[in-house]
């Protein structure tokens, strides 16, 4: 962009990348399926997108189970936690610099994938807004058993509503994190590391150890292996 | 590869545990399911029906009270009778007798003996001899019948089986002396052959029943829309269960039948009380769904085992009735009275139905009609001609009873008649007038004059009339629970998952796909469309300021 040389680094891991791409697709499924069970529009047919509505649901509670257990055993948890420092370096970023090409003021590292915005809106989608769908979507499709859970309380249009609620956060979300994968050096740049784990990265960016995710015996500098 | 591969094998199997442990409900575990890709309420409910070899120790052609020569119907029923001595006490205390609702007070007058009007010929009351022709005995010409004569009771019509047996339609439940011609119809009806029907005794077949029920109101198919001839001698397309070509089933293969009392709602008294199947109780009557099929009949995690508890098995799988023969869907007494030079006449239309009769007034038949659906514990409430009513807008006749949060209410298919009939201006009550009868009785379909007719029936009801008439809008109801389709045949999801769907105007419940929520999609669509809109914002500044650095 500026000049700087370009590293090739492996930033995504295979489960990662497999997650990632899975989770995209469990998403989409549901927001299609759930916007016709709502009476948006008739594609499937109401009682396959039903099925296929719950079945994937659930298969993504599973699934979900899966990261959230990777992310504590591997310690990647870390790059979500939220923090304001360059938070608004960033803001700025995106709202001015990026027009006139400078360069991004926090790049991706291998321990330090997301920027301060990521961090806080993946956080937010990851903690409260996927949890949320994860929740009313269980409950919905429960329904029967509210009695015999002791769940008479519940309002079935509540959880129905909420549940749609988040479905616009969730498809609003995708329009925004679509659009943001294109802001790289080029429009592809960001899904082709997705799709290979490779992304190009200006070279001899320091980090700082706020942004550094730690790893007992691994210095941070080592694991950044440039591709030959 | 290998690991990624793992991932979604062991992602995959672990779905499928997931579904397997909440999908199964406890009924397959007690069936023996002989082809695990049958729904376990099919299989459940071929297990009960598998025996169906009746077998008899008597051969009634062989009685010899029955070789005896007969020359009326009470001479036969004395001759079942002196074999079958509790059959008449048992018959008198049913509504097949009765013709009042066996579980009210008979001071109520709850019942087509009483005061209950529909929307068809309205009341009994002064019209017996016509009416009475679907009188499971001889004899009710008016008031003063003797309903305690046990010789009276026509254990023919029901048990006879040679088809011959015919009750002449104005002739009090008598059968002709003398070949009759019925002016009605132009149909001769001749006396029976008395030994040979009353040696072909049997078990009630769908016939038997049908004699009357398939003719209610007068003609085929006017009243109920779910039993008409068509029910005679089915195929399965029209009744699974009836078809001759699936189970063959009789009428009493479900309404079971304890000391003459045979299963079935009577006005408020539904059916049965509880669901339960017969793995719950054996000596259940079999006259609902769930006695055969269960209330989890689908195959395990089928969504509509999940239905079941507030959706009637009727209101999916009885997707239209009338299929076979049109169904009479309204009535309009107001239009009664035309002549064509000077003479009463009659025009047919559509499917070779009546459209008018000077007696009777306009009507309007459907073939193959969508059921109305409303909440239905079982129960269907009635004004009678004792109640006032409310002319300024169409009288419910009779409404089913159920709500949303009744437990034992479902979401039920229904018929509904609509009317226009003789209401009391001042009384504010309908009318029952006197249809049938000679010149002279007052009846309306020998001399066209309602206010006599007012007169003479609502004093056999013994009921006052002001002698100020007009006709009002009405409804009357009947739930469809009959020609239940096979199982490719059924209401699809979207048919009441839509807006404008078979559910649109049942309220006070939230739907999916029916309702939705106006402030959350607008809410919901302001914040997709917006981002949509920032990003385009957001992109085309960015096209624009990196041409212009390149240019």
């Amino acid at each position: 962009m500026t000049g700087k040389k370009m590293v090739n680094t492996y930033l995504y891991t295979r489960y990662e990348r497999f997650w990632h791409w899975l989770q995209t697709a469990l998403i989409s499924i549901l927001l299609v399926t759930g916007f016709e069970v709502d009476g948006f529009y008739t594609l499937l047919g109401y009682k396959t997108a039903v099925e296929v509505h719950n079945f994937v649901g659930l298969g993504w509670l599973i699934a979900f189970a899966f990261f959230v257990f990777w992310l504590l055993t591997t310690g990647e948890w870390k790059q979500y936690v939220p923090t304001t420092k360059k938070m608004f370096t960033v803001i700025h970023y995106y709202m001015l610099g990026i027009f006139r090409g400078d360069p991004h003021p926090v790049p991706k590292r291998k321990d330090a994938k997301h920027n301060p915005l990521q961090r806080i809106a993946y956080l937010s989608v990851a903690m409260f807004l996927l949890p949320l769908q994860m929740i009313s979507g269980f409950l919905y499709w429960s329904y029967n058993s509210w009695t015999a859970w002791g769940l008479d309380w519940l309002s079935l249009p509540v959880v129905a509503a909420i549940h749609i609620l988040g479905a616009f956060g969730v498809l609003s979300f995708l329009v925004g994190h679509i659009y943001m994968t294109t802001t790289g050096h080029t429009l592809f740049a960001h899904i082709r590391a997705m799709i290979t784990g490779w992304e190009e990265i200006p070279e001899g960016v320091e980090l700082e150890d706020w942004e550094k995710r730690q790893r007992k015996g691994h210095q941070a500098s080592e694991s950044e292996a440039p591709s030959a | 590869m290998k690991r990624m591969a793992f991932l979604i094998s062991t992602w995959a199997f672990a779905v499928s545990m997931i579904w397997g442990l909440v999908g199964t409900p406890a009924v397959q575990a007690q069936l023996e399911v002989l082809d695990e890709n049958q729904a376990p309420g099919r299989t459940m409910a071929q297990q009960a029906t598998k025996e169906r070899q009746i077998w008899i120790t008597a051969d009634h052609s062989r009685h010899a009270v029955l070789q005896n020569e007969f020359n009326s119907g009470p001479e036969v029923t004395k001759a079942c009778l002196s074999c079958h001595e509790l059959a008449a006490g048992q018959f008198h205390k049913t509504i097949h007798w009765t013709w009042l609702d066996p579980n009210v007070p008979a001071e109520e007058r709850i019942g087509k003996a009483g005061h209950a009007i529909n929307n068809f010929c309205i009341n009994l009351n002064g019209n017996e001899p016509r009416c009475t022709s679907c009188h499971a005995g001889y004899g009710w010409r008016d008031s003063s019948f003797n309903f305690k004569d046990e010789a009276a009771v026509d254990c023919l019509v029901c048990h006879e089986q040679t088809g011959t047996y015919k009750k002449f339609p104005t002739g009090a439940g008598n059968p002709v002396e003398k070949p009759t011609v019925f002016k009605g119809n132009n149909k001769t009806y001749n006396p029976p052959d008395w030994n040979k029907v009353a040696q072909s005794v049997g078990r009630p077949t769908r016939t038997n029943c049908g004699t009357c029920h398939f003719y209610g109101g007068g003609g085929d198919g006017v009243k109920h829309g779910d039993i008409d001839s068509s029910l005679a001698k089915p195929n399965k397309a029209l009744d699974v269960h009836m078809g001759l070509d699936g189970q063959n089933f009789d009428c009493v293969r479900c309404h079971t039948t304890t000391l003459h009392n045979i299963s079935g709602r009577t006005y408020a008294t539904p059916a049965a009380t509880h669901r339960k199947s017969l793995i719950e109780d054996d000596l259940a009557s079999k006259i609902m769904c769930e006695s055969c099929h269960s209330n989890t009949p689908h195959k395990p995690g089928v969504k509509a085992n999940d239905h079941t508890d507030k959706v009637a098995c009727q209101s999916c799988h009885i997707p239209e009735f009338a299929r076979v023969n049109a169904t009479k869907m309204a009535w309009d007494w107001s239009k009664a009275g035309l002549k064509k030079d000077g003479k009463p006449y009659a025009l047919k239309g559509p499917h070779g139905k009546p459209t008018y009769d000077t007696k009777k007034g306009e009507f309007r038949w459907e073939k193959n009609v969508q059921p109305a659906y409303f909440w239905f514990n079982g129960s269907i409430n009635a004004i009678t001609a004792r109640d006032t009513i409310d002319p300024s807008q169409p009288v419910n006749i009779n409404w089913p009873v159920g709500n949303r949060a009744d437990v034992n209410a479902r979401i039920f298919p229904f018929k509904v008649h609509a009317g226009k009939q003789p209401y009391d201006k001042i009384n504010k009550t309908l009318l029952i007038p006197k249809l049938f009868g000679p010149k002279g009785s007052g009846a309306y379909w020998a001399e066209y004059d309602w206010k006599k007719s007012f007169d003479k029936g609502m004093q056999a009801a013994g009921l006052s009339f002001s002698g100020e008439f007009d006709f009002v809008e009405t409804r009357y109801v009947f739930p469809i629970t009959h020609m239940v389709a096979p199982k490719d045949n059924v209401v699809d999801c979207i048919e009441c998952h839509s807006a404008e769907g078979r559910l649109a105007s049942l309220a006070g419940f939230y739907m999916p796909g029916r309702d939705n929520f106006k402030t959350i999609n607008v809410f919901g669509w302001i914040l997709v469309l917006g981002t949509l809109v920032a990003v385009t914002f957001h992109g085309l500044g960015r096209a624009i300021s990196s041409s212009r650095k390149e240019g």
